[in-house]
């Protein structure tokens, strides 16, 4: 799975595949498509098949839509529920591009939250527009910080990113559940694990309350645009991105046209440890307003299938990011309107990463909707 | 999982690295002996007393009384002594060794520490120690059966899942034999799909892995939310109980720890004794491994590439079912949403750990299961160190074996890629 020299790169070759080329519209589009549509058919047959009668699942699809797009509190909660994982994922994608799997998002976004949460609880009495950014700031650099270990680890050592994240993922577990367990980080006069509140000085503030003053959509997912477009200058307007982008494509050309490999691995990790997170921070700060366990809501390994989704791209890591966000909404909607349980989301989720790795499962399942050609190759 | 050397290691004599590892064994064996006798030395008072008889025991062993501050002192010296003796010409040779020795040693004074003053079942922790390494040497044995023919199986953890859900569901219905070979067939059925989406459809494999872990754990926690909390009685399976081997099980700690215990401790250690058998003595295992290093050679020799990592795939498959199972039908009865709590990580970092051999990760599944039996057991005692940084300890580990392992394991030469043939 690394590049050695007995043979070529796979795991950057495969990665290709999820990284596009001008021109490859059935790629960028009808596998996505034609995935999403195929998730949702089976989560519907998933429901048939736990006992939900015909006119119930109708409901929970209806519930599905109108929960997530339609209305502006609907619409408020798909862009608040994707505001995380977006971030998440523009991190993986940049690992994506340049040959690096960064599975370890989930533990960097627990960190930098926890992180978020600790300089957001701090410092009674600083304004806003100092305590807020300090707040984020202090997530990203922690985040990028747990995120480099991984980094440093494979470019110095050769562990393999995907096992060196795991284990720091399950590190992280157990560290954010101690100190949500003990001083300074516990709410004083609790025994379960809770994190102090933080001030009203740190939390981003809500952009629609003008509307209606329980719309919840806050200045997160500003965040998240200003991230889509950092990522997307970083990558394709900088000469960094481009030997991002050059290691992932080849390591060997890259390195023999003299980019230093190693260093490269540590900085791709820690920006994609920075937006982990800072997605953990925009998550405390924007929505919970404290830590506690699972307060990241899986917005880590989601994040995997939004970067699948979007194909790696800024653009397209914000949409698939937005359909995230409404699947997470309208399941809300589902459960409390349909009786449906939210988890089967996560099914219909998985499907989707499943069937968007597997373009030619896809073109297998559906030959009328591709040209009649050669099977995928590179 | 490839490690592959750096360049200075490789240009570097095999002597100077060899050197260079003495002399770290050396330091870290002497930091141990500063450690063991100033935190753990200080402050020791009283005897530990372990008890090695269980109730109900044939033969009643007496309780063990090591007093404490002495014992930590001794063992600081010569852990101090094996540290030294690196320093000396000639150690090179028994340096892993000693290091081991040392580690084991430590960990004996951490226990006597720990329990000083108090009492504490040390027969009853061993036990438990085998019980909690069986899902994580199976699946170790799941992620060797799968990279010795080239396929990286991240899925183990959701093959887990379906194996204790299965298991679970099936067992209160139609009894416990029966659910535990559902939960083998549906470890299969996973097995095969993973094996169907890598192989046949080329996925890349860490991306497949994930699909199935999320997979997995949204249907279970799916149906267990939906289905499972109105019908209970689809989820209140029996347990197997334990079977005493005759004679072997009336002697002394071993026969506790070894002889008294369920299906799954016996059924694990047949399965990985199969396994290694069939992995490096027949010609099936061979032909496996072949396939795991250089599928082209293979494939120029008449070996179908394809077959052979579906089948083994699909094997690993069922024995991460098997493994499942232990979790509902070796252990609680009932399945709670994720409640593999991420073993089958764990096991693949046994794989790891173990050089990619079933007896090595068995070893390693044995030291983590240590590890997990000590964190409950210490929350008995109430020692000063927290829970979760015993729980992070084998991760810890884990991450500095998997560094410092570079050139020393091997992962199968071709793991994780693709073989498409022309």
């Amino acid at each position: 799975m690394s590049f050695n020299e007995e043979g070529p790169p796979t795991t950057s070759e495969m990665l290709q595949r999820v990284v596009v080329a001008r021109g490859q519209v059935e790629d960028v589009v009808i596998v996505p498509v034609l995935a999403v549509a195929l998730a949702l058919v089976l989560g519907g047959i998933t429901m048939l098949l736990t006992g939900v009668d015909v006119p119930r699942i109708g409901a929970a699809f209806s519930a599905l839509f109108s929960g997530s797009f339609g209305s502006i509190s609907a619409l408020s909660e798909t862009l608040t529920a994707a505001t995380p994982v977006t971030l998440t994922a523009l991190g993986i994608a940049l690992g994506f591009r340049a040959g690096l799997f960064n599975i370890g998002a989930e533990g960097q976004m627990m960190l930098g939250g926890m992180a978020a949460v600790a300089v957001g609880f701090s410092f009674p009495g600083l304004p806003i527009f100092i305590h807020l950014p300090l707040a984020l700031l202090v997530g990203a650099l922690v985040g990028a910080a747990w995120a480099a270990i991984a980094g440093w680890l494979k470019a110095a050592t050769g562990a393999h990113e995907v096992i060196t994240t795991i284990m720091l993922n399950l590190i992280a577990t157990q560290l954010t559940g101690y100190l949500l367990r003990n001083p300074p980080i516990q709410k004083p006069g609790r025994h379960d694990p809770i994190s102090q509140s933080v001030l009203d000085s740190a939390m981003l503030p809500k952009l629609l309350t003008w509307l209606d003053p329980n719309l919840r959509l806050n200045a997160g997912y500003i965040i998240v645009l200003l991230m889509v477009a950092l990522v997307y200058w970083l990558l394709f307007r900088t000469t960094l991105g481009f030997e991002f982008r050059a290691s992932g494509l080849n390591p060997f050309a890259a390195r023999y046209a003299g980019m230093r490999s190693g260093l490269i691995i540590v900085v791709v990790m820690a920006i994609s440890g920075a937006l982990a997170g800072l997605a953990g921070g925009v998550q405390v700060l924007g929505v919970l307003g404290r830590a506690s366990p699972g307060f990241t809501g899986g917005g880590g390994f989601n994040g995997i299938a939004v970067a699948l989704l979007g194909r790696s791209h800024p653009v397209g890591v914000l949409l698939a990011g937005i359909l995230f966000g409404a699947l997470e909404a309208g399941g809300r909607q589902m459960q409390v309107s349909a009786g449906v349980r939210i988890d089967l989301i996560a099914i219909i989720q998985s499907l989707i990463i499943a069937f968007v790795a597997a373009p030619l499962l896809m073109r297998a399942a559906f030959p009328w909707a591709f040209q009649k050609k050669a099977a995928v190759t590179r | 999982m490839t490690m592959t050397a750096t360049a200075p290691d490789r240009s570097a004599s095999l002597d100077t690295i060899k050197r260079r590892s003495t002399l770290i064994n050396g330091w870290v064996l002497i930091g141990l002996a500063v450690f063991v006798a100033a935190v753990l030395g200080l402050g020791s008072v009283g005897d530990a007393t372990f008890r090695l008889a269980l109730p109900g025991d044939v033969i009643a062993l007496p309780n063990l009384v090591v007093p404490a501050a002495p014992y930590i002192y001794i063992v600081a010296a010569l852990l101090a002594f094996f540290g030294g003796r690196q320093f000396v010409r000639g150690a090179a040779r028994r340096s892993s060794l000693f290091l081991g020795l040392g580690l084991f040693l430590a960990v004996t004074t951490f226990l006597v520490w720990a329990t000083a003053g108090k009492d504490f079942s040390l027969t009853g922790m061993l036990e438990a120690t085998v019980v909690r390494a069986v899902p994580i040497a199976l699946g170790g044995l799941v992620g060797v059966l799968s990279e010795r023919v080239a396929v990286v199986n991240i899925g183990i953890e959701g093959m887990l899942l379906s194996g204790a859900f299965t298991g679970a569901i099936v067992g209160s219905l139609l009894g416990g034999w029966i659910g535990l070979v559902a939960a083998v067939a549906v470890g299969g059925i996973m097995g095969f799909i993973l094996g169907a989406l890598v192989i046949t459809y080329r996925v890349d494999q860490i991306i497949a892995g994930v699909a199935i872990n999320l997979f997995a754990l949204g249907l279970t926690s799916y149906v267990t939310s939906q289905v499972l909390t109105v019908h209970h009685e689809f989820n209140e399976a029996p347990i197997f109980d334990g079977i005493d081997i005759p004679l072997l099980s009336s002697i002394p700690i071993v026969g506790r720890v070894f002889f008294q215990q369920n299906i799954f401790v016996y059924g694990a250690a047949i399965i990985i004794a199969i396994g290694t058998y069939y992995l490096f003595h027949t010609r099936w295992g061979l032909r496996a491994r072949a396939v795991g290093e250089h599928p082209e050679a293979a494939d120029t020799l008449g070996l179908n590439v394809y077959r052979i990592r579906y089948i083994n795939v699909t094997i690993g498959g069922m024995v991460a079912g098997f493994a499942g199972a232990w979790f509902t039908l070796g252990s609680v009865g009932r399945f709670d949403i994720n409640m593999t709590n991420g073993r089958g990580f764990i096991g693949l970092a046994a794989m790891i750990f173990g050089r990619w051999h079933p007896v090595g990760a068995l070893m390693a599944a044995l030291v983590f299961g240590f590890a997990d039996a000590l964190q409950q057991k210490l929350a008995i005692l109430q020692t000063p160190i927290p829970s979760e940084f015993l729980a992070m300890a084998p991760y810890i580990a884990t991450l500095v074996l998997v560094a410092g392992l570079i050139g020393r394991a091997r992962a199968p030469a071709a793991d994780g890629k693709p073989y498409v043939k022309d």
